[in-house]
Formats: structure tokens, C-alpha cells, sequence
């Protein structure tokens, strides 16, 4: 990629500059959008030239605003507190598939153990699972097995600090999605790491090793550093399903425990469409996404080409 | 468990040997409990319920069994039946369409020019952006009145397109393609740039013009990527939901019903937990069969590539 650029046809420039509108495009009308008023956007006088307004930004923000914007009486959308939802759940079901899976698929690449094979072919095969399929047996358990009785003394414990009158269950609370969501993420992650960790000289190891470092040492000493350019893609694949999904979200989560994505769906099934504010919401939730891309192309590039490839 | 670390730490050569043998098991357990705790046993649970008249008021225990029977209803339901071949369809439209376009505009920009990474960058956002987003985008573009494509044939002077009511299935699948032909686009060229020049020099100095070199040479050395791909997409295909719950909701009528909402309808306007359950299973053995079909390609593939090696080792 390094050789000097070839002279081409204009037409080939025409032909990306088109494709690079077609991609963008959709996405800039969505921005340009949430600085208008519901009017002009149903007028529809111009798309480009018209007043900005932050009106709507207002609206959707209205519970974390320190003032009181003027032309709100009631803020009905709890935006701000569905984004600092998305937000921990994201970050912390990133950080934790990443910490799990890395450590499982160092595991799976370096040692021959008991077991293995198992655990690797499974790995494999629940990849395709989709949230669909989840849906009912995770809204079961979650809402029937996986508690905590309310007689027992953490159950006990837990009820009279949070209030409640069944047992303490997973459903609705924050750890009960992320559980889902690193789950759903890690056979990717495994997978994916293990063609990085593939690729690490025995040598260092070994070294380290002698040095008198102990097997958990090696790996976050020696392993994870090497293979940071693994852990980004990961990070940002692992990053995007948990901040974008939305139908185990909206089983698992109650009033509040709502994620970004539910509330948008909810305000988007009434008849009467505010699009300035959805807008406005939709672009805040695209945005972290898109700072990603911009930031770390290359490595989404990486990690899509080393999942796909070595299927 | 205390008895074993105190035999072994009694020196510490013995203490590091048993850490390095329990060291693969420490290091694979978190995962290995969560994936049990969150994917196997919910599949199990499932599964196990699919067999069951279950009412989401009730626990899986205080369901009546009632052995295959959401299977059978399941498939002499009209419904079900049609929102499967909305399901197929979609996915194979999809696929199809966006294999075509993702590899022809591969095969069209292969090339060394300035501007590429830009578009390989912004080629990527639509893949990034929420389902959610995506199909609000989208939605307001569709919109019969306000809408940007309505406007625009306006403006042109042609008549207006029913976007989301009789043409509900194509424009969420013209959605679709634009959201993922990217990820075919981008993979397809990963594929083109590392095949062996050789071959490509070879076919051009022979005089091959370039619709041969692309269809006796190109393509058919892509092909395995090629394939691999298109069975991820449509592995993919299958899961897609929330793009259409927020277009169309899966109306008109059933008309972009696709399983995926169907299941999440069953589950939850319905309450027939034993049917979405079944419901659940018909799709996972779709995608399984779609998996095992990829697995067995690559199988091959590597099985192929390795007599190729032999053969040409024995030659040497």
C-alpha cells in the first residue's frame, strides 16, 4: 500500500465519492434533522438551509440539563438516565468479556488439557445463537431461577437495602443484562483472540517463565500487552452489540434499568412522531459508535477480516 | 481441597507444578461458567419448555408436558408457515443482492488510489450504528409524506412509492443492503489484494483481457472467502430484528414478519411461551445447519489445500 498512488479513470473517483454519500448520507440527514424544529421537517423547505435549533437536544437531555429549558413544562423522556444505563452495562459487560475471554482463549491456545476439545467446538457452534432464540428461556430464568430468596440472609440482606416483595431475582437489575451480554459476546471474543495469541513467540514466555514469573503473571505481563491490537477489536465488536442491542434489554430491564435503544423503540410505536427529538436520540446513541469509527478503522477492519477469514 | 494444597506445598517446586497443572482450568473457568450459567442452560431450559403448555404466569415445573404438540400446531399454523418464507426470503434476498454488489464493487475499485481509506472508513459506519438507529433512519426516509425519497421523486415528477406498506419486504431489504454490503465489500477486497500475483501476471501476459482474468482467475481463487462469507451473512440474515421492529413492526399485515419478531411476539402479545420456545428451536437448527455447513466447507478447504502441499512436495 506503500507504492505511489496510480493515476485513475475520474470516473472510479466518482464511483467512491458516490459510495461514500450512499454510506454517510443517511446518517448526515439524521443530524441535520435533529437541529431542526418538528415544523420545517414536516414542511420540508430545505433540507441544508434552515435555523438550528438545540430544542430537541433540550428535550431528550431535559433530566440531566442543570437549567430548566423554556419550552419543556414536563420532562416526560428520561433520556439522561437510559444513557448512564446503556453506558454501565456497556462498559463494564466490555471490560469483563474481555478480561474472561482473553484468559479462556490463551487457555484454549496454550495448554492441552481435559476437556479442551469440548469446550472449543461448543465455543464454535453457540456463536450463531441469536438474541431471539435467548428470549424465552432467559426471560424464564432470569425472572424465576436465578434468585435469591427473600427468606434467606443475603436475599434478606438485599430486599430490605433496595426495597422490593419477591425474591431478589436477576431480572432488572444492571448485572442481570450484562450477565446475558458477555455471554452472548464471549465465544466471538474467544475465537478472535485466540488467532492473536496464536501468533506470540513461545520464546517470550518461556523467558518470563524462567524468570521466575508465575502462569497469571505471563499472561497479564507478557500476553495482554502483545496483543493489544486483538483486545481493540474485540473491545469495539464486544462494545457495539451490548450499547446497540435491544430485545434482551427490553425483557430483562424494568423502569429503571432501560437502556438507549428501548426508549427509542417506545417512542417511536406512538402514532404521533416528535422526529426532532428521536432524532436527536437516535444521533446521541450513534454517536460513540461513530467516534469508534473514525478513531479505530483499522482495527474494526482487522477484527472483521480475522473473524471471517479463519471461520 | 485443603488436604491437597498442603501435600503439595511442601516445597515449592511441588507448589509450582500443581499451580501449573491447575493453571488451564483456572484460567478457562470464569468463561466456561458463564457461558453454562447464560447460553447452555437457557438453551437447555428451552428446549426443555418447548415441550410444554407453558404460560409465562408459571414456572417451567408447574407446566402440563405435552410432548411434540407445539411442534405439530407450530407447523399447521398458516402464520408461522409465512413468516418462515418471509424469513427465507428475506435472508436469501438479502444475501444475494448484497454478495453481487459487495463483490462487484470489490472486483470495480481494486485498485491503488488515494481516497480508498476514507471510503473503507465510512463504509463501516452503517455497519456500527445501532439496528435501532439504523431502521429510524431509515423510517423517516420511507416516510409516504415527509420522507426524503417520496420528496424526491416528487420534485422529478414520478409518482410516490408506497415505501413501507405494499412494498414493505423490499425496502427493508434495500435497508438491509445498505447497512451490510460494506461487509461484504470489505472482505471480498481483503480476499482480492492477497491473491498471488503470480497467476494475475501470468494470465496478463498470456493476454487474458480483464473480464477473463476476473472470471477465470479472480473469482474462482476467492471463491472459498467468498463462500465463507456469504454463509456469515446469512447466518447474520437471521438474526436481523431490530431494523424491521422499528420499520414496519413486521406489518403490513405479515408481510415482514420475520421469525425473529415472531418469537418475540409470541412470547409477549401472545403469552405462549411452549410455542415461541418451539418456535425458538425451528431457527437454531436453521442456523445450526448453516453452521455446520460453514465448518465443513472450511473442513474441506483445509483438507484440499494440505494434498495440494503433499502433491507438490512429492514433485519436489
Amino acid at each position: 500500500m506503500d507504492q505511489p498512488y496510480e493515476k485513475q479513470n475520474p470516473a472510479v473517483y466518482a464511483i467512491i465519492a458516490m459510495l461514500v454519500l450512499m454510506s454517510v448520507g443517511p446518517v448526515i440527514l439524521m443530524l441535520a434533522n435533529s437541529f431542526k424544529f418538528d415544523v420545517d421537517i414536516i414542511s420540508g423547505a430545505s433540507s441544508f438551509f434552515f435555523m438550528p435549533t438545540i430544542q430537541n437536544y433540550e428535550t431528550a437531555l431535559c433530566d440531566v440539563l442543570w437549567y430548566e429549558p423554556d419550552h419543556l413544562d414536563f420532562c416526560g423522556l428520561k433520556f439522561g438516565g437510559a444513557f448512564t444505563n446503556s453506558l454501565i452495562i456497556a462498559l463494564v459487560s466490555t471490560i469483563l468479556t474481555l478480561v474472561i475471554g482473553s484468559m479462556a482463549a490463551y487457555a484454549l491456545v496454550r495448554f492441552r488439557f481435559f476437556g479442551r476439545d469440548t469446550v472449543s467446538i461448543t465455543t464454535l457452534m453457540v456463536r450463531m445463537v441469536p438474541p431471539a432464540v435467548l428470549l424465552v428461556p432467559v426471560f424464564g430464568l432470569w425472572n424465576n431461577e436465578f434468585c435469591i430468596d427473600k427468606n434467606s440472609l443475603v436475599g434478606g440482606l438485599i430486599r430490605d437495602t433496595f426495597g422490593g416483595r419477591g425474591d431478589v431475582c436477576l431480572a432488572g437489575t444492571h448485572s442481570g443484562i450484562i450477565l446475558v451480554y458477555v455471554a452472548m459476546n464471549l465465544p466471538f471474543v474467544i475465537w478472535i483472540l485466540q488467532s492473536f495469541i496464536v501468533q506470540v513467540p513461545r520464546s517470550l514466555e518461556e523467558a518470563a517463565r524462567v524468570d521466575g514469573a508465575g502462569p497469571f503473571q505471563v499472561f497479564f505481563k507478557v500476553i495482554l500487552p502483545l496483543i493489544k491490537p486483538g483486545l481493540a477489536a474485540a473491545a469495539i465488536f464486544t462494545f457495539r452489540i451490548a450499547w446497540n442491542e435491544y430485545l434482551l434489554a427490553s425483557a430483562l430491564s424494568d423502569r429503571n434499568t432501560k437502556t438507549v435503544p428501548i426508549l427509542i423503540v417506545n417512542n417511536m410505536s406512538e402514532f404521533n412522531v416528535e422526529w426532532g427529538v428521536i432524532m436527536a436520540t437516535g444521533m446521541l446513541l450513534a454517536i460513540p459508535p461513530i467516534i469508534f469509527t473514525l478513531l479505530a478503522s483499522r482495527q474494526i477492519i482487522t477484527g472483521m477480516t480475522a473473524g471471517a477469514v479463519k471461520g | 481441597m485443603a488436604t491437597e494444597v498442603t501435600s503439595h506445598a511442601k516445597t515449592p517446586r511441588q507448589a509450582s507444578a500443581w499451580i501449573n497443572r491447575a493453571s488451564p482450568y483456572m484460567f478457562i473457568a470464569p468463561a466456561v461458567v458463564i457461558m453454562f450459567m447464560a447460553l447452555i442452560y437457557p438453551l437447555g431450559y428451552m428446549i426443555w419448555g418447548s415441550f410444554r403448555d407453558w404460560d409465562p404466569s408459571q414456572t417451567i415445573g408447574e407446566a402440563e408436558f405435552i410432548g411434540l404438540k407445539n411442534y405439530v400446531t407450530l407447523w399447521n399454523d398458516p402464520n408461522f408457515l409465512e413468516s418462515l418464507s418471509v424469513t427465507l426470503r428475506f435472508a436469501f434476498l438479502c444475501v444475494s443482492a448484497e454478495m453481487v454488489i459487495g463483490v462487484g464493487l470489490a472486483l470495480l475499485l481494486d485498485r491503488n488510489i488515494r481516497g480508498m481509506s476514507v471510503l473503507r472508513t465510512m463504509f463501516i459506519l452503517p455497519m456500527m450504528i445501532a439496528p435501532v438507529v439504523v431502521g429510524l433512519m431509515w423510517r423517516y426516509m420511507y416516510h409516504p409524506t415527509v420522507g426524503t425519497f417520496n420528496r424526491f421523486l416528487e420534485d422529478i415528477g414520478l409518482p410516490k412509492v408506497d415505501w413501507l406498506g405494499q412494498n414493505a419486504l423490499t425496502s427493508v431489504i434495500i435497508a438491509d443492503i445498505w447497512q451490510w454490503t460494506p461487509f461484504i465489500f470489505i472482505l471480498a477486497l481483503a480476499a482480492l489484494q492477497s491473491l498471488p500475483r503470480s497467476a494475475l501476471e501470468a494470465a496478463k501476459i498470456d493476454g487474458a483481457t480483464a473480464w477473463q482474468q476476473i472470471w477465470h482467475i479472480k473469482i474462482p481463487l476467492m471463491m472459498p472467502v467468498l463462500i465463507v462469507t456469504a454463509l456469515l451473512r446469512l447466518i447474520d440474515a437471521f438474526k436481523v430484528l431490530e431494523v424491521i421492529l422499528v420499520l414496519t413492526e413486521g406489518g403490513p399485515g405479515l408481510s415482514t414478519e420475520i421469525l425473529a419478531l415472531r418469537i418475540s411476539r409470541t412470547a409477549t402479545e401472545f403469552r405462549e411461551l411452549g410455542e415461541a420456545a418451539a418456535m425458538s428451536n425451528y431457527l437454531l437448527m436453521i442456523l445450526m445447519l448453516l453452521t455446520v455447513s460453514m465448518f465443513a466447507f472450511n473442513k474441506l478447504q483445509e483438507i484440499r489445500a494440505a494434498r495440494v502441499r503433499m502433491i507438490a512436495e512429492e514433485d519436489a
